[in-house]
C-alpha cells in the first residue's frame, strides 16, 4: 500500500538544502521525501506554520544500565510526573529520567525523531539495546565507551595503531554501536582504585599511557576506520574550576591530525568543561576562550550541555566526577564501575538561580552558543538529564532566539554571577534557520546520517511542523510563543506517518536502531581475534562467545557500512 | 544419535549466572554438564523430573487435561473479569517474558510484582534513600583485597561465587587467595564461615546495631558500650581498621540482612557504611541475588514503568509503594481477585496467611514443574525452561546481561513463557474488543 | 511436655537448593526441607533426639518436622528450617510496611512430637489449602 502525504503552504527551514524560510511544499511517499504525490494524497495545510526536518538529538542519556540505575534511584522524581495510558500510548513516569515509552512519546511530541544514547559500557550494551528496543517511535543508536578500555590502552601504549583500529572495529560490531565515545580518558580506570587523575599528561597507573595519548590514538583510529562521526569526547577534569583549559588542550591535542575535510573531534556538553577561575568563589565562564578557539579551528565541533534551573539527575560514565558531586551536594549517589572498560555515577542535582556557580554554568552554555559563529559546529543539547531534562529544549530555543527571554531569566539569577558573565552584553539572536541547523541539520551531518536532518528527495520522511508564523511578528519579542510552539509540535511525522498532533500521540511504531560497521582486512581481523581470545578470560568474567550482540537482538536494525583503510 | 557439546553455556539457577558451562546433549537429552556446580548439575540433569506435560483446568472432580488454546482462553476470561489481578513471579523466566507480563498487568489495570519483594526488596528501598557504590564482578576479581560476606552463605547458595569472582579467583592485580582477606559475618558458623580469615559471630536480629557501630568506628567515633550485637567493640574497631586500610573492599550480603529485624533499615545502614568508606578508600557493595533473573525482572520493570517491583496499574499509570503494593501485603489484605503466577511457587514461599488467600482466589500458574502452587491452581500451563529448552536474556547479580540458549527441545507440545503470555495478551485484547 | 523458646531462622541450604531442582514431590526434597536443625543442648532440653519429630509453633501456626542436628553450627536458642512450605506454615505475613515478611528471627516454641507424623507435600497442601480447594472445585471454576 502506498502511503502518501503532502504538506503544503508551510514555511520550510531545510539548511542542508539551502532553504531558509521559503514557502515550499513537501511530498512524502512510503516513508521518504519525494518529488510529488497524487492529488488525492492526504494533505496537511501548513499555512502560517514552520516546517522543519525532525529533530536530531546527538547526545541524550535515554537507555542503558546507568539510566536504569538513575530511574531506580529516583522514585520521588517519578511520582511527580506520570503519564497515564491512552488509546495510543502505554503509561509511564519520569521527570528527569523517564521510562522508555515516555521518552519516545515526549521526544515525538516536541518534533524530535532521532535520538542518540551517547554512552554505553560495552559489556552491558545488551541492556542498552533492550531499552532502545522498548523506546517507541524515534530512531536511535548508541556510542560504546572506549576511553578507559584495557585493550585500547594497551594497544595505544605499544604503538599498535592498526591493531587498535581492528579492535575498535570489532567492538563496534560486537556492541552494534555507532561511534567512539571517550569519557574522562584514563580517569575512570584510575577511579577503579578510588583515585583521581590530574591532567592530560598524567600517567594512568598500571597502563603507562596518558589521556592525551588515548585521545590522539582513538582519533587516528577513527580516521583509519572512516567512521561517519568524529571521536565524541567528554574531557578530563569535568566540573573543576579552570577546566576550560583542559577543553582547549584536548581540542588542540589532535589539531595536527586535521585533514581539513570535516571536524575530527567533537567535545560534548562543553558547558561542564568551560569553567574559568581557580575555585568556586571566583568561578567564571571560559566560553569566550573556547568559542574563540572553535572559531579559529575548523577541526572541532561541540554540543552545549545547557543548564536548566530546576531539579534533575546527573549521570555520566565519569565516575570520579560523580563522586565529587555527591560530596559537594550531599545528595545520594550511585556508582557502577565496569570491569576492563569504564564506569558510571549518578547523583540527583538541583540547579538554582540564586546559586552563584549554577548561574555561571547557565551563562556558559548560552555564551558558547552565541559566540561560536558557525552554527554547523555547535549543537543544542542539555546533555539530558545532566543539565536538565530534554523536555526543556523549548526553553533553550527561546533563550537562543530571544535576548528578551535571556534578560528575563538573567534578572532572576545570582547578581554577582550576572556581573561576571559576558552574556548580558551579547545581543545576537538565533534565527529560525540557525535553530533548525543546531537542532537538526548539523547534528545529522555530524553523525553522517545522510537521510536525516533534511527534507531533500530521498530523505527519511521525518518532519516537524511547528505552529509559528515568522511572517506575522518579530518572534524574538515573543519568547512565550516560541516555547509554546516547540513544546508541542503541531504535527510530528515519522517515516511518513503522523505520530503526534498538537501534543497528542496519534500512533506508534518501532523506530530504527542504527549501528556502524567498518570492514577491515580479513588478515587483520583474524590476528585480532586470536589476540582477544587469548586475553579475554583474563580480563572479563564472561566468555568471549557471549560478548558480541547479534543483529537480530536489535528489533529494527539499520546498518551503516564503511570501509577501513586497513 | 551422536553427542553434541555446547560450550559457553549460561547457567540459569542462581544470580551468579556462570557462563562457562559445557553441556553435552544426546537424543535431545542433557547427559553431561561440565563446570556446573551442584545446584546447576541438579537442574541440568534433573529438569525433566515432575514436569507438567499438558495444560490442565480444575473442574468439579479435580484437574482435567486440555489444550493450550482452551487454557489460554479460560485464563484470558478470568483476567478480563478481574478488577485487581496480581501477576507474580518472574524471577525464573526471561526478560522477553517479563516485558509481556508488564503489558498484561497494564492492560488489565492490575498489580505486578516479582520475588524481589520477599528477597532483596529491602535493599532496593535502601538504594532509593542512599544510593549504591558498586561495580561489575570482574572489578572485584581484579582488585579486591578485602571481601566481606554478611548474612550470606555462598557455599550453599552461590557455590561458584568465590572461585569465579572473589577470594579464590585470579584477577589482574590479585593473583591468589593469599592476596585477599575474607571476612564472614553471620549468626552461625556456616560452611562459608569456616573458610574465612576472620569470622564474626553476631546475635540474630542485631544487624542494624552492628552496622551502626561499624559506621561509628569508621568515622573514628568512640563507642560507649563494650559490645554490640554480641561482638566486642575491640573486634568492631579491628574490622573497621581492616576496611579503611584496604585498597579495594567488597561487601556481599544475603538474606540474613534483608529478612531479619530492621529489614530495609539494615540496608540503609549497610549502604551508608560502604558509601562512607569511599571517603577513605574504594569500597563496593552487592546483593547476592538468589535467582538467575530476578535482577532482570527489576531492570525490565524499571525501564518500562520507572519502578523495580510491587507495581500497581489500577489507576492507569504505574504506582509503587512496597508495603502496600507488594504481593504479600496485597494478599494478606485480600486485595486481589485473581492471580497469574509465572515460574514461581508462592504457595510454598509466602507466609501462610498470604498463601492461603492466594489459594482462595482464581489462580493460574505457568511453570515447568508440579509445585504446591500448581496443586492449588485453577488453570495450569506447562512451560519450557529458560536456558535449557528456550532462550532469552537474563541479568546477572551485577547487571551484566547474558543471552541464554536453547540446548534441547522442550517436551512435546510444551510452549515457552513468552509464547504463552503473548497468547494470553492477544486473547485478552480480543475479548475486550468484542465486548 | 517440655518445650523451649527459640529464635527461628529460615534460609537456603545446599540440599534444599539441589533437591528443589529435582522436583518438589521427590523424597530427596522432602528429606531436605521437612526438617528443623536444632542444637544438641536444645534437643536434650526437650527430651528429643536427632531424627525424631518435633512441633515448631509460632504465633502464625505450627508444623511437625524432623529434628536434625545442625549441619552448620547454630548458637544455643537458635533453630534453622530450610525454605519450604513447612517453614512458611509458621511465618507471619506482616511486613512492617516494607513488603518483606519476617522470615528470619521469628520467636518460636519447639516441643517433642515423637508420635505425630510429618505430612507428605501433597497432604500438607491439602491440609493447608484444602478447604479452599474443595470450595473452588464445587464452584466449578
Amino acid at each position: 500500500m502506498t502511503t502518501e502525504l503532502a504538506i503544503v503552504n508551510g514555511t520550510v527551514f531545510d539548511p542542508l538544502n539551502q532553504t531558509g524560510g521559503e514557502k515550499q511544499d513537501i511530498f512524502i511517499r512510503d516513508g521518504k521525501i519525494v518529488n510529488s504525490v497524487r492529488r488525492k494524497a492526504r494533505t496537511i495545510n501548513a499555512s502560517g506554520m514552520v516546517v522543519m526536518p525532525g529533530g536530531v538529538d546527538i547526545h541524550s542519556h535515554i537507555a542503558g544500565s546507568k539510566v536504569n540505575s538513575g530511574r531506580l534511584l529516583r522514585p520521588e522524581d517519578h511520582r511527580k510526573d506520570v503519564e497515564p495510558r491512552t488509546k495510543h500510548t502505554l503509561s509511564g513516569v519520569g521527570h528527569s529520567v523517564p521510562s522508555t515509552r515516555t521518552t519516545g512519546y515526549r521526544y515525538t511530541r516536541m518534533g524530535y525523531t532521532t535520538v542518540f544514547e551517547p554512552a554505553t559500557p560495552p559489556l552491558k550494551t545488551r541492556h542498552t539495546h533492550e531499552e532502545l528496543n522498548a523506546t517507541p517511535i524515534i530512531d536511535k543508536a548508541c556510542f560504546p565507551l572506549l576511553g578507559n578500555n584495557w585493550f585500547v590502552m594497551e594497544y595505544l601504549r605499544d604503538g599498535k595503531i592498526e591493531e587498535c583500529a581492528a579492535y575498535v572495529a570489532w567492538m563496534l560490531k560486537a556492541t552494534k554501536g555507532y561511534a567512539i565515545k571517550i569519557v574522562d580518558p584514563g580517569g575512570v580506570e584510575v577511579w577503579g582504585w578510588g583515585k583521581f587523575l590530574r591532567g592530560l599528561d598524567d600517567t594512568v597507573a598500571h597502563f603507562d599511557i596518558t589521556p592525551r595519548e588515548i585521545v590522539r590514538g582513538l582519533c587516528k583510529v577513527n580516521k583509519i576506520l572512516n567512521l561517519p562521526h568524529p571521536i565524541h569526547v567528554h574531557t578530563n577534569n569535568l566540573g573543576n574550576p579552570g577546566n576550560y583549559l583542559t577543553t582547549i588542550e584536548t581540542m588542540d591535542a589532535v589539531r595536527d591530525l586535521d585533514d581539513g575535510k570535516k571536524p575530527i573531534i567533537h567535545i560534548t556538553h562543553v558547558q561542564f568543561t568551560g569553567f574559568s577561575g581557580s575555585s568556586w568563589l571566583n568561578l567564571g565562564s571560559g566560553a569566550p576562550e573556547i568559542a574563540d578557539y572553535i572559531n579559529k579551528h575548523g577541526h572541532v565541533s561541540v554540543d552545549l550541555g545547557q543548564v536548566i534551573f530546576g531539579d534533575t539527575t546527573t549521570m555520566t560514565a565519569d565516575g570520579p566526577f560523580q563522586y565529587f558531586l555527591h560530596k559537594l551536594s550531599g545528595n545520594k549517589w550511585v556508582n557502577v564501575d565496569v570491569e576492563a572498560e569504564t564506569g558510571s555515577g549518578i547523583v540527583p542535582f538541583q540547579y538554582k538561580r540564586g546559586n552563584y556557580v549554577n548561574a555561571i554554568q547557565w551563562g556558559i552554555g548560552l555564551e558558547l552558543a552565541l559566540l561560536v559563529k558557525d552554527p554547523w559546529r555547535v549543537f543544542m543539547t542539555t546533555d539530558h538529564p545532566n543539565g536538565g531534562p530534554f523536555t526543556a529544549y523549548p526553553k533553550v530555543i527561546a533563550w537562543l532566539m530571544s535576548s528578551k527571554a535571556r534578560e528575563k531569566t538573567m534578572s532572576k539569577i545570582n547578581r554577582t554571577a550576572k556581573k561576571r558573565l559576558d552574556l548580558p552584553g551579547i545581543d545576537r539572536e538565533y534565527t529560525l534557520e540557525e535553530i533548525s541547523t543546531v537542532t537538526r541539520a548539523a547534528p545529522a551531518k555530524s553523525l553522517g546520517l545522510t537521510n536525516k536532518g533534511h527534507l531533500g528527495v530521498g530523505a527519511d520522511a521525518d518532519v516537524a511542523i511547528y505552529d509559528l508564523d515568522p511572517s506575522k511578528r518579530d518572534l524574538e519579542q515573543n519568547p512565550i510563543a516560541i516555547r509554546r510552539a516547540f513544546k508541542e509540535a503541531a504535527y510530528t511525522i515519522k517515516d511518513g506517518m503522523i505520530m503526534s498532533k498538537k501534543g497528542q500521540i496519534t500512533g506508534t511504531r518501532l523506530g530504527r536502531t542504527f549501528y556502524v560497521e567498518s570492514t577491515i582486512s580479513s588478515e587483520l581481523e583474524s590476528n585480532l581475534l586470536k589476540e582477544i581470545n587469548s586475553k579475554f578470560k583474563d580480563y572479563y568474567t564472561i566468555e568471549i562467545d557471549n560478548y558480541p550482540i547479534a543483529e537480530s537482538f536489535l528489533h529494527n536494525p539499520s546498518k551503516i557500512s564503511c570501509k577501513a583503510e586497513v | 544419535m551422536k553427542q553434541q557439546t555446547t560450550s559457553s553455556v549460561v547457567c540459569t539457577v542462581c544470580g551468579c549466572c556462570c557462563d562457562h558451562l559445557e553441556v553435552t546433549v544426546q537424543d535431545n537429552k542433557i547427559i553431561n554438564a561440565k563446570n556446573a556446580c551442584a545446584m546447576s548439575s541438579s537442574k541440568l540433569l534433573g529438569y525433566m523430573n515432575e514436569r507438567l506435560m499438558q495444560p490442565m483446568i480444575r473442574g468439579k472432580n479435580g484437574f482435567s487435561n486440555c489444550s493450550y488454546e482452551k487454557a489460554i482462553d479460560v485464563t484470558a476470561r478470568t483476567l478480563a473479569r478481574s478488577r485487581s489481578p496480581l501477576f507474580y513471579g518472574w524471577s525464573l523466566t526471561s526478560c522477553e517474558a517479563i516485558e509481556v507480563g508488564v503489558e498484561l498487568a497494564e492492560e488489565t489495570g492490575g498489580f505486578i510484582d516479582n520475588t524481589t519483594s520477599t528477597c532483596h526488596g529491602p535493599m532496593i528501598l535502601g538504594v532509593h534513600e542512599i544510593g549504591e557504590s558498586s561495580c561489575t564482578l570482574g572489578e572485584i576479581r581484579h582488585r579486591a583485597d578485602v571481601v566481606v560476606y554478611w548474612g550470606s552463605n555462598p557455599v550453599h547458595a552461590h557455590p561458584l561465587h568465590m572461585s569465579r569472582y572473589t577470594v579464590m579467583s585470579k584477577g589482574r592485580f590479585r593473583r591468589s587467595r593469599s592476596e585477599r582477606k575474607m571476612i564472614v559475618i553471620d549468626v552461625r558458623r556456616t560452611d562459608t564461615a569456616k573458610m574465612a580469615d576472620i569470622f564474626v559471630q553476631m546475635e540474630p536480629n542485631k544487624d542494624y546495631e552492628l552496622l551502626s557501630a561499624l559506621r561509628a568506628a569508621v568515622r573514628g567515633d568512640e563507642i560507649e558500650q563494650e559490645e554490640v550485637a554480641g561482638v566486642s567493640v575491640d573486634r568492631i574497631e579491628e574490622l573497621a581498621e581492616i576496611m579503611i586500610n584496604c585498597e579495594f573492599g567488597a561487601l556481599f550480603f544475603g538474606l540474613g540482612l534483608t529478612m531479619s529485624a530492621g529489614k530495609n533499615k539494615n540496608l540503609d545502614a549497610a549502604l551508608s557504611l560502604v558509601r562512607e568508606l569511599n571517603s577513605k578508600t574504594k569500597f563496593v557493595i552487592m546483593p547476592m541475588r538468589g535467582h538467575f533473573n530476578v535482577n532482570g525482572a527489576n531492570n525490565v520493570m524499571t525501564w518500562l514503568t520507572g519502578y523495580p517491583y510491587a507495581l500497581d496499574f489500577t489507576q492507569g499509570f504505574p504506582r509503587y509503594n512496597p508495603g502496600e503494593t507488594s504481593a504479600v501485603d496485597l494478599l494478606a489484605r485480600s486485595e486481589c481477585d485473581s492471580s497469574l503466577v509465572v515460574a514461581s511457587d508462592p504457595i510454598s514461599n509466602f507466609p501462610h496467611q498470604a498463601a492461603s488467600n492466594l489459594a482462595s482466589i482464581p489462580l493460574i500458574t505457568i511453570d515447568p514443574h508440579t509445585t504446591p502452587t500448581t496443586m492449588c491452581s485453577d488453570v495450569v500451563l506447562p512451560s519450557a525452561h529458560v536456558g535449557i529448552e528456550t532462550g532469552g536474556t537474563i541479568y546477572r547479580m551485577d547487571g551484566v546481561v547474558l543471552e541464554t540458549r536453547t540446548l534441547v527441545k522442550p517436551p512435546k507440545g510444551v510452549k515457552s513463557d513468552v509464547e504463552i503470555l503473548s497468547a494470553i495478551l492477544r486473547r485478552l485484547k480480543s475479548i475486550r474488543r468484542l465486548g | 511436655m517440655s518445650s523451649i523458646q527459640v529464635t527461628l531462622l529460615t534460609g537456603r541450604s545446599l540440599s534444599q537448593g539441589r533437591s528443589k531442582e529435582q522436583g518438589k514431590l521427590s523424597d530427596f526434597y522432602h528429606r531436605s526441607v521437612a526438617c528443623c536443625e536444632i542444637g544438641a543442648e536444645d534437643l536434650s532440653k526437650i527430651g528429643a533426639s536427632h531424627g525424631e519429630n518435633v512441633r515448631v509453633i509460632t504465633e502464625h501456626g505450627s508444623v511437625v518436622v524432623k529434628a536434625i542436628l545442625p549441619t552448620q553450627a547454630l548458637p544455643q536458642g537458635v533453630v534453622f528450617m530450610p525454605y519450604s512450605l513447612w517453614a512458611t506454615q509458621v511465618s507471619g505475613s506482616d511486613t512492617d510496611g516494607s513488603g518483606m515478611p519476617s522470615y528470619k528471627g521469628t520467636p518460636a516454641t519447639v516441643q517433642p512430637a515423637k508420635d505425630e507424623s510429618i505430612l507428605s507435600l501433597e497432604e500438607l497442601v491439602r491440609r493447608s489449602f484444602g478447604k479452599k480447594e474443595r470450595r473452588k472445585s464445587a464452584a466449578g471454576r
